[in-house]
């Protein structure tokens, strides 16, 4: 049975989906931002979306395999921009993230550096031979991720380093993860964060790092600082009630840039715990929609392909979402489709340009 | 073993969706938690987030004169912003807005410089009472220049030149010493309040209460809605029993000289004129005084910051001679006293000398009349060591010397009344009779305030009504005020009819011929006065150094008219001035002045038509009723008083 690859097959529906949430962020992004001097913002996100949703198209044309053949040029190509990044980056705000590009463009490579490291480890995981994971597979797995992780710690950049970690989790776990492995990781991991935390000589994370953590913590330590955004994001939300409110929080630019990290807080204070609660659904229908899609895929690499869309947006949910609801510490990642920002819009049309493709060649031997 | 075709386990596929179920419950509850469950809670946190009281500044009461015509008043004055929450790039705008507002370019650069630091919501103050040229400037450049703001305030408008600048005061930010003291337990850092004079004096009452405005703010506190707002209720206005013709005619006699001159209504205390000089310009402190400025005033031998009138405290010299008079008169001794002055005369051991003797002349024969009119120091030396010092101290604080006289005025001065007992308190010494002798003729250790003297010289002119002299008019004041004031209180000094007749007679003789300031006279006014010139060091020693102005005398001139009932006191201090014949001629200007205005009025000066108002206008904003947009008001700077409006030429600093 062959069959050619066609727009047919392409998963209309969970473009529908996306879209829509795509649209409230922009309605969103449009009321918190309309008095500011932001406004106007949510045109510049349309253009992102658009340009986003074109080269969902082209991509999807593309087919995976191929790319997963030559996957270690691009891995090459990532970990160098990296490479880029820390030598000749912009520094904004005591950060290195950015590469300037011609026409005066700001590149974050470490946005695509997560389609790359989805289809390294996709590729990895597929050509595995035996059913159950050795050490060896998991340590060659967590150096795939490792690698361009500690990079972008370096930059430094937590947010988006935790960002790789549910790739590298969501592959060992298809991929044959035991008991007794993940158990032994969990461990150490957790020796490990204690370590970083309650080490003095340990300078892994940076101080306002971990006053975020700490402050999460007990958001009293901090009232003006981070704990201050997790508070004043708590009263936004919380002042929504169940059917919305005034958006005082949002539109008195309590909440700290509500068209980006704290979008969501913006939406739940204008829309209420029903507005909220749909959006949550909305996304939960878009995971369904793509594991759906990863059952469906022609092969193991499809289906790795999929999955590793499907964490690293399972992730950015339950961090901004829980970050916004005072579950978890403030750590600067966007909500996606929702927050405003063209390097995040662009990664995930860029990875549903993926789930497209794999979807599409369903059929396809 | 599997192939590239193999599936990935289904179960684990399952698994990861219940995983992914599991998280968005979590979430779910979080949003539950928060918005339904809490929601009252976080409503209320929000409400407390976004309004903010804003005071409302209660502009501060007028200062009128006597007759309703105003000296102080406010303008509205504004105050150049630049505001940095806006993203453009202030330093490139630099030159432009250096030229619209007249300031160095270089000087707002490094003020931009230099606030880097601050948060982004508070403005940089660039220049504060700007003129209509540059608030023109402004509104001209709105759309070029976003970032620039005026904001607007009520300013103390004071007469120019110093005019009455020691009574009235200035205003300034309250001090963090003030703050602690229980008269200012109200306000709070920033607050403007009365810092001297009239202005401190009856700083609650010209201050009113300011209100305050629920503002709807952001998290950066800037003001996006209005909410309520309870209105300022502004200062009361204040009269003072001050006629500024009076005021005008004292600070011209006194102009360019060193000293103080006061006019009272003997009858009632009301102070008429109150002039110290050198003065100040309070408009200086109004707005913001240097630093180089106020050390100039500060440490400026001439003490122009001083209100010499109450707080000078020197000795009266001859002056007080009338005080030993009526002292010597109710001790039944001066009455029937005759002294042979033939320049000096020798008490325990010491020669002491007539200021004859240093103009090569002898008083002769001199009683009591003669020794006022021609201030024998020989006779006054003979009384005060009949009279001994105690029974001269009691008398001249009978008179009210040595203590405040309680006018409602800040810093009175007390002046001294040395006395046996208080030489022995102070120094633990003895008192030597000898030391009685300078004190006889106003020298040695007494000291006087030249308010002080006045009313001791009015409570002698009414025949022994000691008044309370004061500078606000009591029947324009909230009771608690009268009442605290003691506006009204009077004492009555025993004195002998007989004695007052003949001492009063003899204080008309001075201005006569004959008398130590015959020049001095008015023509058609009767005027009883005494003259004084106080040693700054003994006369042997200013003999020897008569260059040196520094050892100039104080002149003193203590007088009234006319000799009977009288209507005003006036009492002069210049100091340097030398002889007291040089005072007597400043009291007699305002004497004369005031005798004049008596007769171009023939009813006393009191609820004149309300002519001669100050009208200001300049440019100020009207906030809109229903928004918060403010429409600018043009109009022109007017100072219309009936008389001599050149002394009083007033303009808001920097306005045309």
């Amino acid at each position: 049975m062959s069959r050619y690859v066609s727009y047919r097959d392409f998963d209309w529906v969970l473009l529908g989906f996306v879209l829509i949430i795509c649209g409230l962020g922009v309605m969103e992004i449009h009321s918190a931002t309309v008095h500011t001097k932001f406004a106007g913002a949510h045109v510049k996100q349309i253009y992102w979306i658009l340009a986003g949703v074109g080269m969902m198209f082209v991509v999807s044309l593309i087919s995976y395999q191929a790319l997963l053949d030559q996957i270690h040029w691009f891995y090459i190509a990532g970990v160098g921009s990296l490479m880029a990044v820390l030598l000749f980056g912009q520094r904004y705000l005591g950060a290195k993230r950015w590469v300037k590009m011609p026409g005066g463009n700001h590149f974050q490579p470490s946005e695509w550096v997560k389609i790359i490291l989805i289809l390294a480890v996709a590729k990895y995981f597929a050509d595995m031979r035996q059913r159950e994971l050795s050490w060896a597979d998991f340590l060659k797995a967590g150096a795939i991720v490792g690698f361009p992780m500690l990079m972008v710690l370096a930059q430094p950049d937590l947010g988006t380093a935790l960002t790789y970690v549910p790739i590298a989790i969501m592959g060992v776990f298809l991929g044959g993860l035991q008991w007794r492995q993940g158990l032994t990781v969990a461990l150490l991991a957790a020796i490990g964060i204690g370590a970083v935390f309650f080490t003095p000589r340990v300078h892994v994370l940076k101080s306002y790092q971990k006053q975020r953590l700490t402050s999460f913590i007990d958001p009293e330590l901090d009232p003006q600082g981070s704990g201050y955004q997790v508070e004043q994001s708590k009263i936004a939300v919380g002042s929504g009630g169940l059917w919305g409110g005034k958006g005082s929080q949002t539109h008195g630019a309590f909440l700290p840039v509500p068209q980006t990290d704290f979008i969501f807080a913006a939406f739940s204070e204008e829309h209420g715990f029903v507005g909220a609660l749909g959006v949550l659904l909305l996304y939960f229908v878009v995971l369904m929609r793509l594991t759906q899609n990863a059952q469906t895929a022609p092969d193991r690499a499809g289906t790795f392909v999929v999955m590793g869309v499907v964490a690293v947006l399972s992730f950015h949910i339950l961090v901004n979402v829980g970050m916004v609801v005072g579950f978890m510490p403030v750590t600067g990642i966007p909500l996606p489709l929702m927050s405003y920002g063209g390097s995040s819009v662009l990664f995930m049309f860029l990875a549903l340009g993926m789930v497209m493709n794999v979807r599409m060649r369903r059929f396809v031997n | 073993m599997f192939g590239r075709d193999e599936k990935v386990s289904e179960i684990r596929l399952t698994a990861a969706q219940y995983i992914i179920l599991a998280v968005f419950l979590v979430l779910g509850y979080g949003l539950w938690r928060l918005q339904v469950m809490q929601s009252d809670y976080y409503s209320s946190a929000a409400e407390k987030n976004r309004i903010r009281n804003v005071p409302v500044l209660a502009p501060r009461g007028k200062i009128l004169d006597r007759e309703g015509r105003t000296i102080v008043d406010n303008y509205p004055s504004f105050s150049a912003l630049l505001m940095r929450d806006s993203s453009r790039d202030l330093l490139a705008d630099a030159d432009l807005i250096g030229q619209g507002l007249h300031i160095d370019p270089n000087e707002v650069r490094s003020r931009i410089r230099r606030s880097a630091s601050l948060p982004q919501y508070q403005p940089i103050f660039l220049k504060e009472d700007i003129t209509p040229d540059e608030l023109q400037f402004i509104e001209a450049h709105r759309n070029e220049l976003p970032e620039l703001d005026t904001i607007m305030a009520h300013r103390r408008l004071y007469p120019r030149n110093g005019f009455m600048a020691h009574l009235i005061g200035y205003v300034g930010e309250v001090s963090e010493d003030m703050l602690n003291q229980p008269q200012f337990e109200l306000y709070s850092a920033g607050d403007v309040v009365g810092i001297s004079g009239v202005e401190r004096q009856y700083n609650t009452l010209l201050m009113g209460q300011n209100g305050s405005r629920q503002a709807l703010v952001d998290s950066h506190g800037r003001e996006v809605g209005r909410r309520g707002e309870t209105e300022a209720i502004p200062g009361k206005q204040l009269r003072l029993t001050v006629d500024i013709d009076l005021q005008i005619a004292a600070e011209e006699a006194l102009a360019g000289k060193n000293g103080a001159i006061v006019a009272m209504d003997p009858h009632t205390g009301e102070i008429l004129a109150m002039a110290s000089g050198p003065t100040f310009d309070p408009n200086d402190f109004a707005v913001h005084v240097s630093r180089d400025q106020w050390n100039k005033l500060v440490t400026d031998p001439d003490k122009p910051l001083l209100n010499k009138a109450i707080q000078a405290q020197l000795a009266p010299g001859s002056t007080f001679k009338i005080i030993m008079s009526v002292a010597g008169w109710q001790e039944g001794i001066a009455q029937n006293m005759h002294v042979y002055c033939n320049g000096s005369a020798t008490f325990y051991g010491r020669n002491s000398k007539c200021w004859v003797y240093f103009v090569h002349q002898t008083h002769g024969d001199v009683d009591l009349a003669k020794a006022i009119y021609q201030s024998c120091d020989v006779f006054f030396y003979t009384l005060a060591d009949k009279l001994g010092i105690n029974r001269i101290a009691k008398y001249a604080t009978d008179l009210g010397l040595g203590q405040k006289t309680g006018i409602d005025l800040p810093q009175e001065a007390s002046g001294l009344v040395p006395s046996e007992e208080w030489k022995l308190r102070n120094y633990r010494q003895k008192w030597y009779a000898g030391e009685t002798i300078f004190v006889g003729i106003g020298q040695g250790a007494i000291t006087v305030t030249p308010v002080q003297l006045l009313r001791a010289i009015s409570a002698i002119s009414m025949g022994g009504k000691l008044v309370t002299p004061h500078v606000a008019d009591p029947s324009g004041l909230p009771a608690n005020y009268v009442e605290a004031g003691h506006f009204t209180e009077v004492k009555n000094v025993s004195l002998d009819p007989a004695g007052w007749n003949y001492i009063t007679d003899a204080m008309v003789k001075v201005l006569q011929p004959g008398g130590t300031s015959p020049l001095a006279a008015v023509p058609g006014i009767e005027i009883a006065g005494k003259t004084g010139s106080a040693q700054v060091v003994s006369l042997e020693n200013r003999a020897k150094h008569k260059d040196n102005a520094d050892l100039a005398q104080n002149g003193w001139f203590v007088g009234f008219t006319p000799r009977r009932n009288p209507d005003i006191v006036v009492c002069v201090l210049f100091q340097g001035g030398e002889h007291g014949k040089l005072a007597a001629r400043l009291a007699t200007q305002v004497i004369k002045a005031y005798v004049e205005k008596q007769r171009r009025t023939p009813q006393k000066m009191v609820e004149k038509p309300k002519s001669g108002t100050v009208d200001i206008g300049g440019l100020w904003t009207e906030p809109d009723t229903d928004g918060h947009k403010e429409k600018l008001q043009g109009g022109r700077f007017v100072l219309d008083l009936p008389k001599r409006p050149s002394a009083l030429a007033v303009a808001a600093p920097g306005m045309q």
